[in-house]
């Protein structure tokens, strides 16, 4: 699955900036700088979105295309936001065909928010992923550490309702 | 040079030092075939197609990035490695919308001939079978990833020859795609429309925007004139679409099949590239003798234009405000001989066949049109494109007599006819500028300096009293680094000429694909340029200024070079886009 790129807007400290500035200046001129930039990118921002990648192409000279062809190769790297409870659907073959994608829709309508986003308070985001490997509970959803499996839409109000 | 002794398939050789098995296997008479691999700018043992076995070696090895060395023994033919081959393609194949009856490339597709060639079953196994979005959202360029084989041949021309960089590998596995940062359109992204990609992609995965379709329509429609004119390059390069080997001239039959496609004119743009350089080099003598803006920069290349606004917006300035050679066509076309010949000029439709996709975005331009709603040039078609409407007419290219330009606008000068290789637009502005200072005929006409296919040349030159530095860049990889020198103090140069794509118009975008193992052996950029060399050195009329037709259009027309009408028509301006 390619992985889900957030449509929320960003925003950046001047605080953050500098932190960034920082740790590009630190890594630049070393060979494969890219892999600690981004990785402590996301400790500043928690994700790396298009503003932040396109400034680390301008200071590294490292095309923006080649920044972003780490960043979706590895599953380290968030391409979204994540909320304090990031609620995760597992959209690997099994929960598929077992209905996952209802539990997304389902979630997306409690939520009020769409998959790759946050929502306003940052409590929840919402993604999907590939197969976590719980198969045998399909379909399941993840908050955070808690596996939730076996599920029907019906049980998603509920089970938000915890957080 | 340093030598090590290797046995291929039993025979000894001595081959150099440092070579690959694939280069060493070319040394001994022995193609071993290739999809990932491209000289010099892409050798990533991705496909793995060129393998071999090495005695010793444990399990087979990719040869495009294998080193030779000392008693190596090395077999590249044997059953084990040809069954590997075959499956590596049948892997490929399993991933990959085999449509080869539309497709576009089909019997120009190196995956095609190697399934082919290795008897390969393009259904033993069964992959992915997600449909890709295919990216149409620019006017030059379509990419169609459920064709692509993931060579990633494009990312490293974008990046390596161009210093680019828009387009990338994203997500990993079977999601793997070749597209920009964050999945965007190309449309949104600073890619300057070169078509590089184009060219160095052995499938069908990217193609020009074909807008052959919009010709032959304009073509049947009764109430429309419509005339084409041919770009200096393209003379050159068509012939390789119809079997002619690289390097051979075929003006006179890509003449008579252009005739018999049904044009109601058939023009030479030699003619206006000499325009460009009256103006341009009047131009350049201006802002010497008045303190303008210097160095001053060519601008015929469209893709160096967009490379300036996107990467240099601050050097737009220096930029020459010449319109290139087809808008100038275009633009005279529809007053000056659409008057002369009593047309409308809402009536004419005004084709150009051009090396270069970035033609096709340059039309689309603001600051392009003669007026509003009436553009300069209507369509820009690509060699290939002209390439298929003649195959696609049932014309056989092979067996067309010499035929000329239409009158009245047939003559194009020697000067002219090199503005299709790297070097040439300065060759030709100096011919013109110096006799415009010196006031008498030059002895020489040759600046070998600015020949060749270096990537950047440099020379100083004095015309009478001014002494003149000039250099020479192409492809914008090399480009940036000229610039950048110029930005920091540390070059000094007077004139710059920039061609968008790596040897100029030659080896444009939208010139004939030639396969891997045609590229990766032979000097495309030296065979082409040489057509054009050798037909400047046959003219007659080698000068820009001396072309009759130029000179009749400042009597009747423009008046004087760089004159307000001459400004009017033949100028335009630019944008700083930025990234
Ligand atoms: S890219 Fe090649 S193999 Fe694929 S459909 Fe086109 S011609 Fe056939
Ligand atoms: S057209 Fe040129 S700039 Fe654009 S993606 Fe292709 S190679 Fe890169
Ligand atoms: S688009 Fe063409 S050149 Fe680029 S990776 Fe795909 S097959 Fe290779
Ligand atoms: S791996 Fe050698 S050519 Fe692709």
């Amino acid at each position: 699955m390619k992985k889900q790129i957030t449509t929320v807007a960003f925003k950046d400290t001047q605080e953050q900036r500098a932190k960034l500035d920082a740790l590009i200046e630190k890594y630049k001129n070393e060979k494969g700088p890219m892999m600690p930039i981004l990785q402590g990118a996301q400790d500043i921002y928690g994700y790396l979105p298009i503003e932040v990648q396109r400034y680390i192409s301008i200071q590294t000279e490292v095309p923006l295309s080649e920044i972003y062809g780490i960043a979706s190769f590895y599953s380290q790297f968030l391409l979204n936001p994540k909320g304090q409870y990031a609620v995760s659907v597992c959209l690997g073959t099994a929960c598929y065909v077992k209905g996952s994608g209802l539990l997304m829709e389902k979630l997306t309508e409690v939520l009020g928010i769409k998959n790759g986003e946050i929502t306003p308070d940052k409590k929840f985001s919402l993604d999907a992923t590939r197969c976590i490997g719980a198969c045998g509970l399909a379909p399941v959803i993840t908050v955070n550490e808690d596996v939730y499996g076996r599920l029907e839409p019906k049980d998603i109000p509920d089970i938000i309702a915890k957080y | 040079m340093n030598t090590v002794n290797v046995k291929i398939n039993g025979r000894e050789y001595a081959v150099p030092a440092n070579s690959t098995i694939l280069e060493a296997a070319r040394y001994a008479g022995i193609e071993i075939p290739t999809l990932c691999y491209l000289k010099d700018i892409n050798a990533i043992g991705a496909c793995r197609l060129c393998l071999v076995e090495v005695k010793g070696a444990r399990g087979l090895v990719t040869a495009c990035v294998y080193p030779v060395n000392e008693g190596m023994e090395i077999f590249t033919n044997t059953p084990k490695v040809k069954a590997a081959r075959k499956t590596n393609i049948e892997l490929v194949l399993s991933a990959h919308e085999k449509k080869c009856l539309s497709c576009i490339r089909s019997t120009n597709c190196e995956l095609q001939k190697y399934a082919n060639e290795f008897g390969a079953d393009e259904s033993r196994f069964s992959g992915r079978n997600t449909k890709e979005a295919i990216d149409d959202s620019t006017v030059f360029l379509v990419r169609d990833n459920n064709k692509c084989i993931l060579c990633r041949r494009c990312v490293a021309a974008c990046n390596k020859l161009q210093g680019i960089g828009v387009i990338g590998a994203n997500n990993r596995g079977f999601d793997t795609n070749i597209a920009c940062a964050f999945e965007k359109n190309l449309s949104d992204t600073s890619c300057i429309s070169c078509g590089q990609c184009i060219v160095a992609c052995p499938v069908g995965a990217l193609y020009e925007k074909d807008d052959t379709q919009k010709v032959l329509d304009a073509i049947a429609d009764p109430t429309k004139h419509v005339a084409i004119c041919a770009a200096p390059s393209v003379r050159a390069t068509i012939g390789e679409c119809f079997g002619y080997e690289p390097g051979t001239d075929v003006e006179g039959k890509m003449v008579a099949a252009m005739k018999r496609l049904g044009f109601d004119g058939v023009y030479d743009m030699n003619f206006t590239a000499d325009l460009t350089i009256v103006e341009e080099a009047n131009e350049f003598i201006g802002r010497v003798q008045n303190g303008g803006k210097l160095p001053m920069i060519t601008s015929c290349s469209p893709g160096w234009i967009k490379y300036c606004e996107h990467y240099f917006p601050e050097f737009t300035d220096n930029l020459s405000t010449c319109k290139s050679p087809q808008q100038m066509f275009g633009a005279l076309y529809k007053t000056y001989f659409a008057k002369k010949m009593g047309l409308d000029p809402k009536d004419i439709v005004f084709v150009s066949a051009i090396p270069c996709t970035a033609k096709k975005f340059e039309v689309t331009r603001p600051g392009q049109s003669v007026e509003d709603g009436i553009p300069g040039v209507d369509i820009a078609i690509t060699t290939r494109e002209l390439a298929r409407m003649i195959s696609g007419a049932g014309i056989d290219f092979t067996k067309m007599p010499d035929e000329e330009f239409d009158k009245p606008i047939e003559i194009g000068s020697g000067a002219g006819v090199i503005f299709g290789a790297t070097g040439g637009v300065m060759e030709a502005a100096l011919r013109t500028a110096a006799e415009t200072i010196l006031n008498k005929p030059l002895e020489k006409l040759e600046f070998d300096d600015v020949r060749g296919t270096e990537s950047i040349k440099r020379a100083t030159y004095k015309l009478g009293d001014l002494e003149v530095k000039v250099a020479v860049a192409s492809g914008t990889a090399n480009a940036k680094k000229l610039l950048k020198a110029v930005q920091s103090g540390e070059e000094k140069v007077d004139f710059i000429e920039i061609m968008g794509c790596p040897g100029g118009c030659v080896n444009g975008g939208g010139q004939p694909v030639q396969p891997a193992s045609v590229r990766n052996n032979v000097n495309l950029v030296e065979l082409r340029s040489k057509v054009l060399y050798d037909a400047d050195s046959k003219e007659e009329i080698r000068k820009s200024h001396e072309n009759p037709i130029v000179k009749m259009v400042y009597e009747e027309f423009l008046g004087e070079p760089n004159s307000h009408v001459a400004h009017e028509i033949l100028h335009t301006h630019y944008v700083k886009r930025g990234l």
